[in-house]
C-alpha cells in the first residue's frame, strides 16, 4: 500500500512522468488498436472470434526477425510479414475457418483456440523458446532533461501503424471489395442474393485480419520483444479492446486501443509492471457491467 | 576412374568394420550402466533441455573415452535412455514412473528448470533412485527433506547476490558507507526469480542498505518502462533484474533507450538473450550472474580445465563454435561426472550404497568444487559474476576468480 501510494505521489511530485506515460501508452496502444481492428473485422463479418490472434501477431513478428537474420533491411520485414501473413491467412481460411464459420459459436472458438496453440507450437519448434527482437539502428530523441524519451524506432512502427490503419479504413471506404465485405457483414444472405460471393469475402477478410496482424507483430519485434508464447496476452487485449468499442465502431476501436495502452501504463506505475495486464483485463470487467446496465435499462423501457 | 573408386569405397568400409570391431572389442569389455532422464526436448524449455542433453551426452562419451566407469573391478560405459517431458510437470513424473517401472532405472539425472525438477523428485524419493541433476536451483528444491536428490549447481538465491557485495565494497572505496546504497528489484514473480529476490533482499538488509523499488515482473513481459521511469526518479545505486531471457532482453534494450544511468546493473540470462549479438554497445557494463565461465581455473582429469571443455565440446558440437558453451550444458556434464565418481567410489551397482556415497562426495571438476551439504544442494562452488565489457564477458567476482577490474559506475 506505502509503495503504491509513493508511487502516486511521484507522479504529482514529477508532472513531467505524465507525459511519459501517456506517449508510451500511447504507442503501444496503436499496435494494439490495429490487432484489435483485424479481429473486430472478422467478428463483424464472419461472426468468427478469432482466439488466434495474437498468434498471427507473433508470427508476423518472427517472419520479419527471419528475414532480418537474412540481411534483409528491418523496415522491409513489415510490408513483406504482411503479405506471408496474408497467405498463411488464406490457407487457414480454407483448412480450418471455412469449415466453422456456419457453425455455432462454441465450434469457431475451439477451432482457433486450437490454431492459437498449433501456431504456438510450430514457432517454438521452428524458432526455439527464447525472446528474438529486431534492433534498429536509431537514435532516440529526448524531451524534458531526457526524463521523456522516444527512441526513432518506435516512432516509425507508430507511423507506419498509422498508415496501414489509414490505407485499411480508405480501402474499406472506397474500393468495391470493401463495400463487398460491408454489404456480407450487414446482410450476408442478401448479399449473396445481389451476387456477392461470400465466400470469397470471407477469405479476403481473414486473410486481409491476418495480414494486418502480421504487420503489426511486425513492427512489434522492432520495437518490443517476442517470444512463441507471447500471442495470448495480444489475443486478451484485441478482445477486450473490441468489446469495449463494439463491431463496426472504428473511432471507437482506435480510442479504446489507445485508451487501454495509456491505462496499462498507469497500472504498471501505480500498483507495479506485474499487474500492467490486469488493468486491461479488469477494464473489459467494468465495461461489460456497464453494457449490461444499459442494457438492462433498455429492456426496461420496453416493456 | 570407377573401378578406383570402388577399390576406395572398399577399403573404406575394411578399415571402417575393423575400427567397429575395435569399438565393439572395447564395449565388450565395458557394459551399459543405464541412466535415466525425462528432458524438455519440445515446448517453452526446449533450447535449454537441449542444451541439458548434449552435455550429459558429451559427458557420456569423454568418460568412456576415458576408460568408462570402474565399479569393483567390473567395467562400465554410462548409456542414457531420454524421454521428452515437453516441458509440463506432470508428464515428467509420469516419464519418472515409467523409466523406473518399466526401463528399469535405478540412476537418474536431472530434468531441466526448477519445476520440472520440483515435479519428478516426489517420485524419484518415492522409488529410492538417486537423482544427480545439475538445472534445478530453485531453493525450494532442498528444503522439502529430499534423501536422494542432489544438485551440481549454486542454488537461485545466489545468483546476484554477489552484485550487493560488490556494491558495498565500491560504497565503500568510494568514501561512503554500504547502509547508504540504494537497491532497485526487478524479479519475475517465478520461483526461480523470487529467490533471486529473496538472495539480494538478505543480503541487502545485512548492509543496512535501502530498497528504493521492489516490482514484479508478469511472465509475458514486453515493456519493462514503467519500472525505469521509477529509477530515473528514485536514482538506485544498484539495480537488479532477473526475468529469464525476455527479461534480460527487454532491460538491456530500454534501459539503453531511456538512458538510465545507474551505477551498477546485474541481471540474469545474458547469454541466453544474446544481449551483446543484439544490443551491442547497449550491453556495456551489464553484470551477468553465471554458474560456470570457461575462463575459470578449475580443473579435473576427465575434462582437462575449463577451457579445454569448451574447446572440446565445441569440436564435438560444431553448432556451438559461433557462441559460448552455455553452463546449463557444463554444469549437465558435471553431473554425469558426479555419477562416475560416486560408482567408483560405492564400489557396487547397489542404489543405496550408490546414494551415500553421493551425498559423501567432495570431488574438483572443471565445473567447480562439488560437495553436497545435507540438504543436496552444492555448497562448495560460489556463483560467478562477469562484466560486459567493450562487448566481451570478463570474470569480475569473486575477486579471486576474477580475470579483470570492475568497470563501475558503469556509464550510461
Amino acid at each position: 500500500m506505502d509503495q503504491i501510494l509513493g508511487n502516486l505521489s511521484l507522479l504529482f511530485e514529477f508532472p513531467v512522468v505524465n507525459v511519459k506515460i501517456i506517449l508510451d501508452g500511447v504507442m503501444i496502444g496503436a499496435l494494439f488498436a490495429l490487432a484489435a481492428y483485424g479481429l473486430a473485422l472478422v467478428w463483424g463479418v464472419m461472426n468468427v472470434k478469432n482466439l488466434a490472434q495474437g498468434d498471427f501477431v507473433i508470427t508476423g513478428g518472427y517472419v520479419a526477425w527471419w528475414l532480418s537474420g537474412q540481411g534483409l533491411p528491418p523496415l522491409l520485414g513489415v510490408p513483406i510479414a504482411f503479405v506471408v501473413l496474408w497467405g498463411i491467412g488464406w490457407v487457414i481460411y480454407k483448412l480450418v475457418i471455412s469449415r466453422v464459420i456456419e457453425r455455432d459459436l462454441f465450434t469457431s472458438l475451439l477451432a482457433t483456440f486450437g490454431l492459437a496453440i498449433m501456431i504456438a507450437q510450430l514457432l517454438n519448434l521452428m524458432f526455439g523458446s527464447d525472446t528474438q527482437s529486431i534492433q534498429l539502428k536509431y537514435d532516440t530523441l529526448y524531451f524534458f532533461d531526457g526524463f521523456v524519451d522516444v527512441p526513432i524506432a518506435k516512432l516509425i512502427g507508430v507511423l507506419m501503424a498509422i498508415s496501414l490503419a489509414a490505407a485499411v479504413i480508405i480501402f474499406m471506404k472506397t474500393s468495391r471489395m470493401g463495400q463487398a465485405i460491408r454489404a456480407t457483414a450487414q446482410d450476408a444472405r442478401a448479399a449473396r442474393v445481389l451476387g456477392i460471393d461470400t465466400d470469397k469475402v470471407y477469405a479476403f477478410t481473414f486473410s486481409l485480419n491476418s495480414a494486418i496482424c502480421g504487420a503489426a507483430g511486425a513492427i512489434i519485434v522492432m520495437v518490443w520483444v517476442i517470444q512463441p508464447f507471447y500471442g495470448i496476452s495480444y489475443s486478451i487485449r484485441a478482445f477486450v479492446i473490441v468489446t469495449a468499442a463494439g463491431l463496426g465502431n472504428l473511432p471507437g476501436v482506435i480510442a479504446a486501443g489507445l485508451g487501454i495502452g495509456v491505462a496499462e501504463q498507469y497500472g504498471a506505475h501505480i500498483f507495479g509492471i506485474g499487474y500492467q495486464q490486469a488493468v486491461a483485463v479488469l477494464l473489459l470487467l467494468l465495461v461489460l457491467m456497464i453494457r449490461m446496465l444499459q442494457q438492462r435499462r433498455m429492456r426496461q423501457s420496453l416493456k | 576412374m570407377k573401378k578406383l573408386t570402388y577399390t576406395g569405397l572398399l577399403a573404406g568400409l575394411i578399415a571402417g568394420a575393423s575400427m567397429l570391431f575395435a569399438h565393439s572389442s572395447m564395449a565388450q569389455e565395458c557394459e551399459d550402466l543405464v541412466l535415466g532422464s525425462a528432458i524438455s526436448l519440445t515446448g517453452k524449455y526446449a533450447t535449454n533441455g537441449v542444451h541439458a542433453q548434449n552435455g550429459y551426452e558429451f559427458a557420456v562419451k569423454k568418460i568412456a573415452q576415458a576408460g568408462g566407469v570402474k565399479v569393483g573391478d567390473k567395467c562400465y560405459n554410462f548409456k542414457v535412455v531420454y524421454y521428452d517431458d515437453e516441458s509440463k510437470g506432470d508428464r515428467a513424473a509420469t516419464l519418472v514412473e515409467r523409466l523406473v517401472n518399466q526401463d528399469k532405472v535405478q540412476y537418474m539425472l536431472g530434468p531441466y528448470s526448477s519445476g520440472m525438477t520440483k515435479a519428478i523428485a516426489p517420485v524419484t524419493e518415492k522409488y529410492q533412485i538417486p537423482m544427480v541433476e545439475a538445472e534445478g536451483a530453485s531453493r525450494s528444491l532442498f528444503n522439502q527433506g529430499y534423501k536422494y536428490l542432489f544438485a551440481v549447481l549454486s542454488t537461485s538465491e545466489q545468483y546476484l547476490a554477489s552484485a550487493i557485495a560488490l556494491a558495498a565494497e565500491k560504497a565503500q572505496a568510494s568514501g561512503s558507507t554500504p547502509s547508504s546504497v540504494k537497491v532497485a528489484i526487478a524479479v519475475e514473480n517465478d520461483p526461480f526469480s523470487l529467490d533471486i529476490r529473496a538472495g539480494v533482499l538478505e543480503d541487502a538488509e545485512k548492509f543496512g542498505m535501502q530498497i528504493v523499488i521492489d516490482e514484479q515482473l508478469p511472465r509475458d513481459l514486453s515493456d519493462m518502462s514503467a519500472i525505469l521511469t521509477k529509477v530515473k526518479l528514485l536514482k538506485p545505486d544498484v539495480l537488479v533484474v532477473s526475468g529469464h531471457s525476455k527479461g534480460a532482453a527487454t532491460a538491456v534494450r530500454q534501459i539503453g533507450e531511456q538512458n538510465i544511468d545507474v551505477p551498477m546493473i546485474a541481471i540474469t540470462h545474458c547469454e541466453a538473450a544474446d544481449v551483446v549479438g543484439n544490443f551491442g554497445a547497449a550491453a556495456n557494463d551489464f553484470l551477468c550472474s553465471t554458474q560456470w565461465a570457461e575462463s575459470l581455473t578449475y580443473e579435473d582429469p576427465i575434462f582437462g580445465s575449463a577451457s579445454n571443455y569448451e574447446k572440446e565440446f565445441k569440436s564435438a558440437y560444431p553448432e556451438y563454435a559461433q557462441k559460448k558453451v552455455p553452463y546449463q550444458t557444463a554444469q549437465a556434464s558435471a553431473a554425469v561426472y558426479v555419477f562416475k565418481d560416486a560408482f567408483e567410489r560405492a564400489g557396487t551397482l547397489d542404489k543405496q550404497a550408490i546414494r551415500n556415497a553421493l551425498s559423501a562426495t567432495d570431488l574438483a571438476t572443471f565445473y567447480g568444487q562439488i560437495k553436497f551439504s545435507e540438504a543436496g544442494n552444492n555448497i562448495a562452488k560460489p556463483m560467478v559474476l562477469r562484466q560486459i565489457q567493450d562487448g566481451v564477458y570478463n570474470v569480475v567476482a569473486p575477486s579471486n576468480f576474477a580475470s579483470h577490474a570492475l568497470n563501475w559506475p558503469r556509464k550510461p
